[in-house]
């Protein structure tokens, strides 16, 4: 996993939907931080473990001969040892209490972010919206952000409905987002990398599929791909996109997604002016392929059941040209 | 009119012992009939019932948690699908916190505070049995719906608004509400009992000072009863207020905060812990000294770190709220006094300790046990220490690190004691010692299965998978230690299973235990196994910490209690110097029939707010029969 | 094990009262347990008052009256209370059942007026955080003082029965004289959050 974050292409065609998601592996400014302060915390609390097994051990098998139940030196000798044992338990407490607040001190965002993203979490997908003092260069995506490696991404976190939790391990740890309030992450990618991370509070039926990727690359390929995720959504020229195209606006799904440049405009599922460009559906369940596009339209309660998207009733025909326009929104 | 009564009136001055327990039978043995059964308020046979219940609600709880470790032993399995995982995992949180640790911990306290403190009957009998019939209600609330398909599928802590009544569909959420208030109300009711128990019902002499740790224990844990369940009370109510009638407690939009939900919960959450965790070190603090043959070292010290223990349990309660975006003042304090627990934890680890290494041990089942005992708690503790910091937490919190950590505390901290305390006290419940061999066996298996199955999920944790996710991608590094853990669970539960079976079989033909099998020091120990309905023949009177190792064949009484009627003495506060002869409360079917009436309003109550109206008039009408004088001896003065 | 008789315990009474007395203790703890609750309540509406921006939202502070009259009743009612728990202290069979049938009234009366206090809130339950919280409170304490007016009511026609003249029913007389007590004085805490502090 490790390896693989060096090359990035490499990454995504070998683990199709995979990246790294795990607080060990970490190669954002704060999850550096909180995996020393773990690798701290977890090592003085082993040669604790260790000293008092030490000690059970000592207590059950050592030799016992002639000794007087009563004694008052051994008493006294035993009521200082436990009193040691106390005042030293204070003493790593005391110690581990100031790493924690340290830590907490090094975390802190107080110098002003590179870029600000906001998150609105919903059952059971991730609505990401760059913001922009220009509105008409903000733009939405889902389930994926792109950051550029190094800088200060400032993360405003809200929900729409209940209360989920924003997790990217190999970056930072996580954050609630919880219905009427704000909360504020920061994210430091140090290496480009595709970090998985998914919700980490119960959230309902599909808590199980509800996974976002960062993808943190160099600024250059930031620009561009923010550039091209500007851009008003492809108008198509082949005749099956056309008929996808046409399919789409006529259908239900136009009253719930978004693609910029043409008359859909619901907002209650993904913006999906780019779906193309994003490599999974579906908050991480299934890799983007055409296929799996059609797979998903064809009937999204198997796949993930319970989630808002409706079954629409479409021919073979239909669903393949629905799939084919989609695929084509790069 | 109190002198002139005495003088016609039985009592236990110059009968010999035989004629003196046949007719303390006659007065305290219930009737052998159904409606008998039903009436009973022995506070032996309430406690027989609570914890064979609680621990049939331990197998279909751990029937569940096997359910849950087949459909994850790989990824994408389509074993249980999401609505039924959703349901099954806040089942197996709900009935394991609220229907088995906390009742069978209270059951335990309702069988051997009464007989720890010498006295005949815990206080209030009746109010015990209703709690039994409450609790027994709640349960099977529970369950009906479960196998109705229409469980609670909001997590054991049912945050809102998932819970509320935008996003909580049917009435799956007002089960868990109302379940709430059937266990809450029976486990008030027993903490009431327990505190009077304790505090004017010991035996003559046994001053503060001189209460067994078990006692000490269970009073700790039944003050912070009183203290933290009213806020769960107070919180399903509302959440089926604001589902049933549109109170706005919960809806941002309206002025209400789905953060208040959660101090809430965990204002009684984190004490709940604590509920569950005292009595467990009690009975460690009891077994241990036994098979050392050593009294314990460092009782008064054991008994602050207990009693501080249940005062910082009410300090922590935000540290379950790390991630929820906290100003900086409050995750410091609460990381501070959410290590500072360690202390008092540590104190009492300590004692144990040095207790272990004065005495002499002898490896019997339940020494063994406590062992384990140490060796995971310290484990569980530590994690504690580490989920305590606030940056820590960040990573771990909601992951199966978590998971890991509280089943060391809950099963390491708490269900290893509570089986030493069976291996304990069976010989003194039934009449009949449990095998050895088998004890062996189930400790050995319970000790390495649950090592096995827990100590992965630490690095589960770590390695960024959630809790509560029903399922996994296969492309997540998981599938390994997945498969791993659910082998192992079935090393666990065949521990289990050989401890059943042990019981089972030990139950009807396990080897007479007689008076005191185990040479122990506490008051239970000095009657009959099982003992008689009356507990003590005659009053033992307590001149030291551990009355039966004071070296005399001799336990001094009291005399002078009448047999005629159900009578236990009364004593003061502090010193225990006995005030009064009182009546204890004949057998009664009033109970019962005030926890059906109870039951009808609560139920009736997830579906019309009417039910709190008209519920009440038949409650009130039992509970009139409940307490309306009979003209029986009892009712003397 | 053999017994060896220290105590002769038959000179005792047959039934402690005050704080010898069991019930004394269990009334206490359960007057812990609504104690809590009625803390927890106060709590909410405090925390909720401090996420408002206004307090009370967009209603004026309920009308004094009406709470401020069944105030001024409960504060009364507990010079009775506390004669019956006298009389019932020293026997006093006949006083003690005059006491109980004032002491009945006393708990009607403020069912009387707490059904104008609910409408001189301003606002109803399911309104906002602010009503809900305001009726719980109420509510809460409603059902307090019917549980105490039911008990009353009971005890006062036992004490015309034959089971009357007993210990046992002046200990239980006393118990809920405190219960009393304890649900005027919960009562002040309320008044003052309900009443005065959207004043303040």
């Amino acid at each position: 996993m490790k390896t693989a974050a060096i090359s990035l292409p490499l990454l995504l065609l070998l683990s199709g939907c995979g990246g790294v998601q795990s607080a060990l592996d970490a190669h954002g400014q704060t999850a550096i931080l909180l995996k020393s302060l773990i690798i701290f915390v977890v090592a003085t609390c082993f040669v604790v473990w260790i000293i008092v097994m030490l000690v059970l051990i000592w207590s059950l098998m050592r030799r016992r001969d002639g000794q007087a139940a009563d004694d008052r030196s051994l008493h006294r000798r035993i009521t200082i040892a436990v009193s040691g044992a106390v005042a030293a338990t204070a003493l790593i407490i005391s110690g581990l209490t100031i790493a924690s607040f340290y830590t907490t001190r090094g975390l802190d965002p107080a110098r002003d972010p590179d870029m600000t993203i906001r998150v609105r979490a919903q059952q059971w997908w991730w609505q990401f919206i760059y913001e922009d003092a220009d509105p008409a260069q903000s733009f939405h995506t889902a389930n994926e952000i792109h950051i550029p490696v190094g800088k200060a991404v400032r993360v405003r976190l809200e929900s729409s409905d209940v209360i989920h939790s924003f997790w990217v391990p190999s970056l930072a740890g996580k954050q609630d987002l919880i219905p009427g309030r704000e909360n504020v992450l920061t994210l430091r990618a140090e290496r480009p990398g595709v970090y998985r991370g998914q919700c980490a509070e119960f959230c309902g039926l599909q808590h199980s599929h509800m996974a976002l990727f960062v993808i943190a690359e160099d600024e250059e390929s930031y620009r561009q791909w923010a550039s091209a995720q500007r851009k008003e959504g492809l108008q198509p020229r082949e005749p099956e996109i056309v008929a996808g195209k046409a399919l789409f606006m006529a259908r239900q799904c136009a009253a719930c997604h978004t693609i910029r440049g043409t008359e859909a405009s619901g907002t209650t599922g993904p913006d999906l002016t780019h779906i193309g460009s994003r490599h999974t559906i579906a908050a991480g369940l299934l890799e983007n392929t055409r296929g799996s596009l059609a797979a998903w339209i064809a009937d999204p309660q198997t796949l993930k059941p319970g989630n808002n998207m409706p079954i629409v009733p479409l021919s073979a025909d239909e669903l393949r040209q629905i799939s084919a326009y989609m695929d084509s929104l790069k | 009119m109190t002198t002139e009564r005495r003088s016609s009136a039985a009592t236990d001055v110059d009968l010999d012992d035989a004629e003196l327990d046949r007719q303390l039978d006659r007065t305290w043995a219930g009737r052998t009939s159904f409606w008998g059964a039903i009436a009973a308020v022995d506070h032996k046979v309430i406690a027989r019932r609570y914890i064979v219940t609680a621990f049939v609600f331990l197998i279909l709880g751990g029937m569940l948690a096997l359910a849950m470790r087949i459909q994850l032993a790989q990824p994408e399995a389509r074993f249980i699908n999401a609505d039924r995982y959703n349901q099954i995992f806040t089942m197996h949180g709900s009935n394991m916190m609220f229907l088995f640790a906390v009742p069978v911990m209270e059951a335990m306290a309702v069988y051997l505070v009464p007989l720890m403190v010498g006295t005949r009957n815990i206080a209030f009998p009746r109010l015990n049995a209703f709690s039994y019939w409450v609790f027994l209600a709640g349960g099977i609330l529970l369950w009906i719906s479960f196998a109705l398909d229409t469980a609670p599928d909001v997590g054991w802590f049912a945050y809102v608004p998932l819970s509320g009544p935008e996003y909580g569909s049917g009435k799956r959420a007002d089960v868990w509400a109302q379940m709430i208030t059937f266990t809450e109300l029976s486990a008030l009711a027993v903490a009431v009992e327990i505190v009077v128990t304790v505090l004017k019902q010991r035996a003559p002499g046994m001053s503060l000072d001189r209460i067994p740790l078990l006692v000490w224990s269970m009073l700790v844990m039944a003050f912070v009863v009183i203290m933290a369940m009213p806020a769960i009370m107070f919180e399903s109510s509302t959440l089926i207020m604001d589902r049933l009638v549109g109170t706005q407690f919960y809806n941002p939009a309206e002025g209400g905060d789905v953060l208040l939900w959660q101090h809430l919960f965990w204002f009684f959450g984190h004490p709940e812990v604590y509920i569950i965790f005292l009595p467990a070190v009690g009975m460690v603090s009891t077994i241990l000294p036994t098979f050392v043959q050593r009294p314990i070292f460092g009782y008064l010290p054991v008994v602050m770190a207990l009693i501080a223990t249940g005062v910082l349990a009410f300090g922590l309660w935000v540290h379950h709220m790390f991630v929820i975006g906290l100003p900086r003042l409050a995750e410091s304090f609460f990381t501070a006094s959410s290590m500072a627990i360690a202390i008092p934890a540590g104190v009492q680890i300590f004692c144990w300790l040095a207790t272990l290494w004065a005495g002499r041990p002898i490896f019997k089942t339940p020494l063994l046990f406590v062992i384990g005992f140490i060796i995971t708690f310290v484990i569980g503790g530590l994690t504690g220490v580490m989920v305590a910091s606030v940056p820590f937490d960040a990573q771990v919190h909601d992951t199966y690190f978590v998971v890991a950590h509280f089943h060391y505390v809950l099963i390491g901290g708490a269900v290893f004691p509570l089986i030493a305390g069976i291996y304990y006290w069976f010989p003194k419940m039934t009449g009949r010692m449990m095998s050895e061999r088998l004890g062996q066996w189930s400790f050995w298996l319970i000790f390495v299965g649950f090592n096995l199955t827990f100590f992965p999920m630490h690095i589960l944790g770590l390695q960024g998978m959630p809790r509560r996710i029903y399922t996994y991608q296969p492309e997540m590094p998981w599938g390994g230690l997945n498969l791993f853990i659910s082998l192992s669970a079935v090393i666990l539960f065949s521990g289990f299973l050989v401890f059943f079976i042990d019981v089972a079989r030990s139950w009807s033909a396990g080897r007479p235990a007689g008076q005191n099998p185990w040479n122990a020091s506490t008051l239970e120990w000095a009657m009959n196994s099982p003992p008689p309905p009356y507990n003590f023949r005659r009053i033992p009177v307590v001149d030291a910490r551990d009355p039966l190792w004071c070296g005399s064949d001799e336990l001094p009484v009291a005399s002078g209690l009448r047999t005629d009627r159900r009578e236990l003495l009364i004593s003061s506060v502090v010193e225990a110097l006995p005030e009064a002869r009182e009546s204890s409360p004949r057998d009664s079917v009033w109970p019962f029939w005030a926890a059906i009436a109870t039951s009808i309003m609560l139920i009736w109550s997830i579906f019309s707010p009417w039910a709190i109206v008209w519920g009440s008039i038949p409650i009130a009408i039992t509970l009139i029969g409940w307490f309306w004088p009979k003209g029986i001896a009892e009712d003397e003065s | 094990m053999k017994e060896q008789p220290v105590l002769d315990v038959s000179k005792l009474p047959l039934h402690g009262m005050g704080i010898a007395s069991p019930a004394w203790w269990g009334t206490c703890t359960f007057m812990l347990i609504e104690g809590s609750a009625f803390g927890l309540a106060i709590a909410v509406y405090f925390y909720l008052m401090s996420l408002a921006p206004h307090w009370p939202p967009d209603v004026p502070p309920p009308d004094l009256f009406a709470g401020t009259c069944l105030t001024v009743l409960l504060l009364a009612s507990v010079v009775p209370n506390v004669l019956v728990s006298r009389w019932a202290q020293q026997r006093k069979l006949g006083k003690v059942r005059i006491g109980l049938v004032v002491m009945s009234l006393c708990g009607i009366a403020p069912l009387a007026l707490r059904i104008f206090e609910f409408p001189a809130q301003h606002v109803n339950w399911d309104e906002s955080a602010y009503g809900s919280i305001v009726w719980t409170i109420l509510g809460l304490h409603t059902v307090h003082i019917i549980t105490d007016l039911i008990d009353t009511l009971v005890l006062a026609c036992l004490m015309f029965t034959r089971h009357g003249d007993n210990t046992r029913r002046y200990g239980d007389v006393e118990d809920n004289a405190l219960y009393w007590n304890f649900v005027v004085i919960a009562w002040l805490p309320l008044y003052a959050c309900i009443y005065w502090v959207p004043r303040l």
